[in-house]
């Protein structure tokens, strides 16, 4: 049988090639992104002036949205044409399976993160690259908690035909307090006066919830990808 | 890396098999035996329960009463290694268009962790004629190559038990003599191939033995000139066609009456 490493990079490589000659996801998502920041920019700033501890709530809206987005679509290519079954059918752990895809999901929303970050400091004038570490460390594992549930949900979904509509009634209910603790991390650091105990907590919290979404999401994809 | 010889098998045994899915009964009490070296034929209408059992067999689907066994063991017994033994092509080709059909094999060879994959891999464009269309993307292909090529993905890592859902959809005659061709060779090398299709003029005369699913229930065909005339003989025994591909035919079309028409069947 193959690793499991090997198997989850088999698996990231495929649909970063696959990525590389669509640019489906990243398009689709980066422009959603894009939008949400400069329609929520036209109503928060007013005067060059932005609504105070507006910008991190936007900044995890923004990641949750276009999140969400580019979840549905993670298993799209594996629906299409009955490819997760030739997934399925090969002789490696599940879960490896699910890591690989759970691999693109954060890559690709690395990316757009890069992105809204840079967009928000400028429109919003927030002072994100004061704490770089610790906001970096808070979108990390924010973003891992979100991902890690929207992919295994994303795989559950992928033979129902309203997947579309479930995937957020799922998903937003147990990732709220991964947002929420996104949020009050975020706004602490984004504070004149920053809330460095407070953001800590919204850091550790956050570990914690990655520790246990990743756990049984890898304990359960066997049993939910059984047709 | 070799694969472990510890989950190779010579018969898979179905043995009074039900599959529920919710209230609706998929397969009822069936069973079948399958050895190496032959070619089985499920016959039947669609919806007959013919995709379960393959999805059964290819251990994707566990029954809800009876059992599988693979040798002497189940698939939940053998674990992830069966499945090194195991080829299905199903309907849908279970490739990725955006990839080319190097890259789609490639991609498969690494997962099944085979010896030499790149020589494999050529092995198999080779066997699919698609050797000088190898880096082309998938999408520009025809059916009919992506159906070769298919094939070639299913039948990559030598597996013992092939699993074949309607693999004649989509080939012109030529196509469909070479695959023939190819099930007899499979035959020739000791594999189990297991074949649901509704194109019983092309596999007149290659199946080693055939059975008829209807409403989840296994039947023995009975003797006779043509595999057409014994399926038309079972179903009418069993109640009769409600298909309107013509009286009795129980929803199969002539694969001939199809190609004179200049296209295949859709299910």
């Amino acid at each position: 049988m193959t690793g499991f490493c090997k198997v989850a990079w088999l698996v990231l490589r495929k649909d970063l090639r696959v990525e590389s000659r669509s640019r489906e996801m990243l398009f689709t998502t980066l422009f959603f992104a894009v939008s949400c920041v400069l329609v929520f920019s036209v109503v928060f700033v007013r005067g060059g002036q932005a609504v105070e501890g507006a910008a991190g709530g936007i900044l995890w809206v923004v990641i949750a949205f276009s999140g969400t987005l580019a979840l549905g679509r993670t298993f799209e290519r594996e629906r299409h044409h009955d490819a997760l079954r030739g997934l399925l059918l090969a002789p490696v752990d599940h879960p490896a399976l699910y890591v690989g895809k759970l691999l693109g999901v954060l890559l690709l929303l690395g990316v757009v993160e890069v992105v809204v970050v840079v967009m928000v400091a400028f429109l919003f004038g927030a002072p994100f690259f004061q704490h770089v570490w610790r906001l970096l460390t808070l979108l990390s594992l924010g973003t891992i908690g979100f991902a890690s549930v929207g992919t295994l949900f994303s795989a559950m979904l992928v033979r129902t035909g309203n997947r579309a509509v479930l995937l957020p009634v799922l998903l937003f209910p147990v990732t709220i307090p991964v947002l929420m603790m996104g949020v009050v991390g975020t706004t602490a650091l984004l504070q004149p006066e920053p809330d460095l105990a407070m953001a800590r907590v919204g850091i550790g919290v956050l570990f914690f919830f990655d520790v246990v979404f990743v756990t049984l999401a890898l304990w359960t994809f066997e049993a939910l990808m059984a047709e | 890396m070799a694969l472990p010889d510890t989950a190779d098998f010579e018969q898979v045994t179905v043995s009074d098999v039900s599959r529920v899915y919710g209230r609706r009964r998929a397969l009822a009490h069936v069973s079948l035996t399958c050895a190496a070296g032959q070619i089985i034929g499920l016959l039947g209408p669609n919806g007959a329960g013919k995709s379960t059992l393959l999805g059964l067999l290819s251990t994707l689907t566990e029954p809800s009463a009876g059992e599988v066994r693979y040798g002497d063991r189940t698939a939940r017994e053998a674990g992830a290694p069966l499945r090194a033994y195991i080829g299905f092509l199903s309907h849908d080709l279970q490739l990725y268009p955006e990839l080319s059909a190097r890259e789609n094999l490639e991609f498969f060879a690494g997962l099944y962790g085979l010896d030499r994959p790149a020589e494999r891999v050529v092995d198999a464009l080779v066997s699919a004629a698609l050797a000088d269309r190898a880096d082309d993307v998938v999408e520009r292909f025809s059916r009919g190559m992506r159906q070769r090529l298919a094939l070639e993905r299913a039948l990559l890592h030598s597996p013992r038990l092939v699993l074949f859902d309607e693999p004649f959809t989509g080939l012109d005659e030529a196509g469909c003599e070479a695959l023939v061709t190819r099930l007899r060779a499979l035959r020739a090398a000791r594999r189990i191939v297991v074949l649901a299709t509704h194109d019983l003029d092309v596999v007149d005369g290659l199946l080693d033995h055939a059975v008829i699913l209807r409403r989840g229930r296994m039947r023995e065909l009975g003797d006779g000139e043509s595999l057409r005339e014994r399926y038309r003989a079972a179903i009418a025994e069993d109640g009769g066609g409600r298909h309107p591909t013509g009286p009795g035919s129980g929803g199969v079309t002539s694969a001939r009456s199809v190609r004179a028409a200049g296209g295949r069947q859709q299910p």
